[in-house]
């Protein structure tokens, strides 16, 4: 395996890090509006409490990665798509002072426009990253310099809108099964009734999306139907959806959660295959396109980067998963909660 | 408008804004350490209440600081497309750096910090606020290496198209889009010329905002005379921290200085106004550069300049007429900038003696005396000191790099992005005055409610060790 397709793989798993662990805490911000009680509410924003901070950090460090690995990727993508990106940060911002902000005082009004701003950033959040990865897959036009040669609005094609709303779907049931696990008693029953509807909501999204994509983006597909092996990433995937129900049923919250989070992963991949070698797929002009070689750094550099990931990301992971051990448990309200 | 002024205007207001915040949290971080290591040791409960309340205004401050954090990662993507292609496989390893070894660091670890406190042993927790500090140095460091390397470039060189370009050869502009700078030495990057002399200066800057931020909350509160045992010591933290870090500024400083002086001598010539190249340069303590007849007005030192350069009188400095005027950077807000981050450095230096002469005195948190009165009411204000030095020293520094945004090789009005146009510049630019412009609002307000609000009171004895109690009454 060479270097480039290493940080490939590297930048791809960052993201999907960065799906999987911000994913439920932008579901939950989108749910936020589904309750009526400050109690409960404070339940939802204490449930991702300690952890959407360092679950951010995710999407930072992908972005960095990026930057560092594939410079000629970040800086197509990010000027390309200048205004998608700054409402993006917009959003982000707007939901992490809404989670900061709200509890500080007691009023009503302010507790219930912060909810709303909380609902809009996640939301709009989510549905801007669904809008980009729908462009990444559909393609983009570039020039022989590999500039963006588009507009804001040629980024919003309905494949691309399909994308973001299967993205929302994708978040609200992965943050509703996350919520499930930290909640206990009625407020746990009550968002137990939402999680089949939005597991449903969620595959009804996700088959037009398959659908779109074998009809419209026919190379998507074409590495599975060289390499048939790797169909077993499609039946893992199902079989990950199937088993939520499953798992939600039988009471083991953990396991479904675990089960969401493989989803994400498998859908990650999935789409990481499709584009090989590609990163911006440029359409028309397809010889235009930057790939993992013609986009990438130095061997040097991402054999240093490489060196500093070997001895970062196993103390990364270390305390990640002991953050979320000490914070394990049903969430409850104490001096320091939101 | 141009979509240059605009860029450049964006992330100088968004970088700006975002500073407020990351040396509030290194040098706080650094006092909660403080605070929680004598609460470990003496068990006195006095100490948990300081690291409770200041960890509470911590949290505050790290939110926003991350909040807009991220827009800046994104802007060198968004409006510095070609200068990002250009530094990518140099600043990338950098920044891979800060992302693993920093971010995840202090933000992983914050939730202990702000939410462990029930949850986590006394030892563990107070090992979370110091893995939260170090986060915070970190985050620092690695953006400081990034930035000091487009001030020095080291470590790397100039290729095009594949090509390399032997040192001191140029580029076409329109080789632009295939030209990159390539990584050589990850330790040469590290250790460029002026990494190591900034970030020294840059950190203690950042010790000197947290400090005078507790120095100004305690004095406000002696001043009212509320909370006066929590008052006193969060005080004496500060107080101890603010000498530390004013005294260390003026040495980083000058190693920083003469830095420039070797490495960038046209930012130093800007610094201080200097048109005539020679021996006897002057330094001025405060003045106005009068660009058109090419003079600086205001008293002088004579020989001031080469005597701190280059430790004598007779030491000669390059002045702007040596410099061809398109590669000199804007002089007058250069030399207004460098100067006024020079007098608050004095002023955080003059006030921090006062309040240790006081403190030795025993009068420090004695508002009834007449100087203790005078000192703290000085003190509260006085937490916008290290604010306007920080931002002072780096309009100095990266007005002073112009019209460079990679020292030697590229022009920051060749880094734009080749795609972006004004109107979306103008528009996002709108939309960050809009919210930041809330941000602060409220900021403001939050930050003042929890002063009003005050640290819990003690559920135990209130009681302070002797020392404390007789410095109270004196």
């Amino acid at each position: 395996m060479d270097y480039n397709l290493l940080w490939f793989i590297l930048v791809g798993v960052l993201f999907s890090g960065y799906a999987m662990l911000d994913g439920f805490d932008l579901g939950v911000g989108t749910l936020i509006l589904g309750i009526e009680d400050d109690h409960e509410r404070r339940l939802f924003y204490n449930a991702i409490g300690p952890v959407w901070d360092g679950n951010e950090v995710w999407l930072v460090t992908g972005g960095g990665a990026l930057f560092a690995a594939f410079p000629a990727v970040y800086a197509t993508v990010f000027s390309g798509f200048y205004l998608a990106f700054m409402l993006l940060l917009f959003a982000l911002i707007f939901r992490a002072v809404a989670i900061e902000f709200r509890s500080k005082e007691p009023w009503a009004w302010w507790r219930r426009w912060w909810d709303r701003g909380f609902f809009a950033g996640s939301t709009g959040a989510a549905m801007l990253i669904g809008i980009t990865m729908g462009n990444i897959v559909w393609g983009l036009p570039l020039d022989a310099r590999g500039e963006f040669a588009g507009t804001f609005l040629s980024l919003l094609h309905p494949y691309a809108l399909l994308m973001g709303v299967t993205t929302v779907a994708l978040f609200m049931m992965h943050g509703a099964i996350y919520l499930h696990l930290k909640t206990e008693g009625a407020l746990q029953a009550r968002i137990r009734q939402w999680i089949n509807p939005l597991i449903i909501t969620f595959i009804v999204c996700y088959a037009l999306t398959t659908l779109a994509t074998l009809l419209y983006v026919p190379r998507m597909t074409r590495i599975l139907r060289e390499q048939p092996a790797l169909f077993a990433v499609v039946v893992l995937l199902v079989l990950a959806i199937a088993n939520l129900p499953r798992e939600i049923h039988r009471g083991r919250d953990w396991a479904a959660f675990l089960s969401s989070c493989a989803t994400m992963l498998l859908l990650m991949a999935l789409f990481g295959l499709g584009m090989f070698p590609h990163m911006v797929y440029s359409m028309p002009g397809a010889a235009h396109s930057l790939t993992v070689y013609n986009a990438a750094s130095t061997a040097k550099t991402l054999k240093i980067m490489t060196l500093i990931a070997a001895i970062g990301v196993p103390i990364v992971l270390t305390y990640t998963v002991t953050v979320y051990y000490i914070f394990r448990g049903k969430v409850t309200l104490g001096k320091d909660s939101y | 408008m141009n979509v240059e002024i605009l860029s450049r205007f964006q992330f100088a207001f968004t970088v700006a804004f975002h500073y407020i915040f990351p040396p509030l949290t290194i040098g706080l971080g650094l006092l909660l350490v403080m605070m929680e290591g004598m609460w470990l040791a003496t068990r006195n409960p006095l100490y948990h209440n300081m690291a409770r309340f200041w960890t509470k205004m911590f949290g505050l401050i790290f939110g926003l600081g991350v909040a807009t954090g991220i827009v800046l990662e994104f802007e060198f993507g968004t409006n510095w497309a070609t200068y990002s292609r250009f530094v990518g496989d140099v600043f990338g390893s950098a920044l891979a750096a800060e992302g693993i070894f920093a971010f995840f660091l202090e933000s992983g670890f914050l939730a202990i910090l702000l939410f462990g406190w029930d949850k986590v042993g006394p030892k563990l927790h107070f090992f979370a606020t110091c893995m939260v500090a170090v986060g915070a140095h970190f985050s620092a460091v690695w953006i400081i290496v990034a930035n000091s390397w487009q001030q020095t470039p080291a470590g790397s060189h100039l290729e095009i198209a594949g090509q390399p370009v032997p040192a001191g050869h140029s580029f076409e502009l329109a080789d632009l889009w295939q030209a990159r700078m390539v990584i050589d030495d990850f330790w040469g990057v590290v250790f460029n010329p002026s990494s190591m002399d900034r970030l020294s200066h840059t950190l203690v800057g950042a010790w000197s905002a947290g400090a005078f931020l507790v120095v100004s909350v305690a004095a406000f509160y002696l001043l009212r005379q509320r909370h006066g045992g929590f008052a006193a010591a969060s005080l004496k933290c500060g107080l101890a921290l603010a000498l530390a870090s004013s005294l260390l500024s003026l040495v980083t400083g000058h190693g920083s200085a003469a830095g420039v002086a070797s490495n960038q001598p046209s930012k130093l010539a800007a610094m201080e106004g200097l048109w005539q190249t020679g021996p006897q340069a002057p330094l001025h303590p405060f003045g106005w550069v009068d660009t058109t007849n090419q003079r600086t007005l205001g008293p002088k030192i004579p020989g001031g300049l080469s005597l701190l350069v280059g430790g004598r009188r007779d030491h000669p400095v390059t002045g702007l007429n040596d410099i061809a005027a398109e590669l000199r950077p804007p002089v007058g807000a250069t030399f207004q900038c460098f100067h006024l981050m020079v007098a608050t450095g004095f002023g955080m230096i003059a006030l921090s003696l006062w309040g240790s002469w006081l403190w030795w005195r025993g009068q420090l948190a004695a508002p009834q005396h007449f100087a203790s009165r005078w000192f703290l009411r000085l003190a509260v204000p006085a937490v916008l000191l290290p604010q306007l030095a920080n931002q002072a020293g780096w309009f100095t520094a990266e007005l002073g790099r112009q019209p460079w945004i990679v020292w030697g090789y590229l022009r920051t009005s060749d880094g734009l992005s080749a795609v972006v146009r004004a109107n979306q510049v103008l528009a996002s630019l709108l939309g960050f005055g809009l919210i930041y412009l809330l941000l602060f609002a409220l900021f403001l307000f939050l930050l003042n409610r929890k002063i009003q609000h005050g640290p819990e009171p003690l559920e135990e004895s209130h009681e302070l060790p002797q020392s404390w109690l007789k410095q109270g009454r004196a």
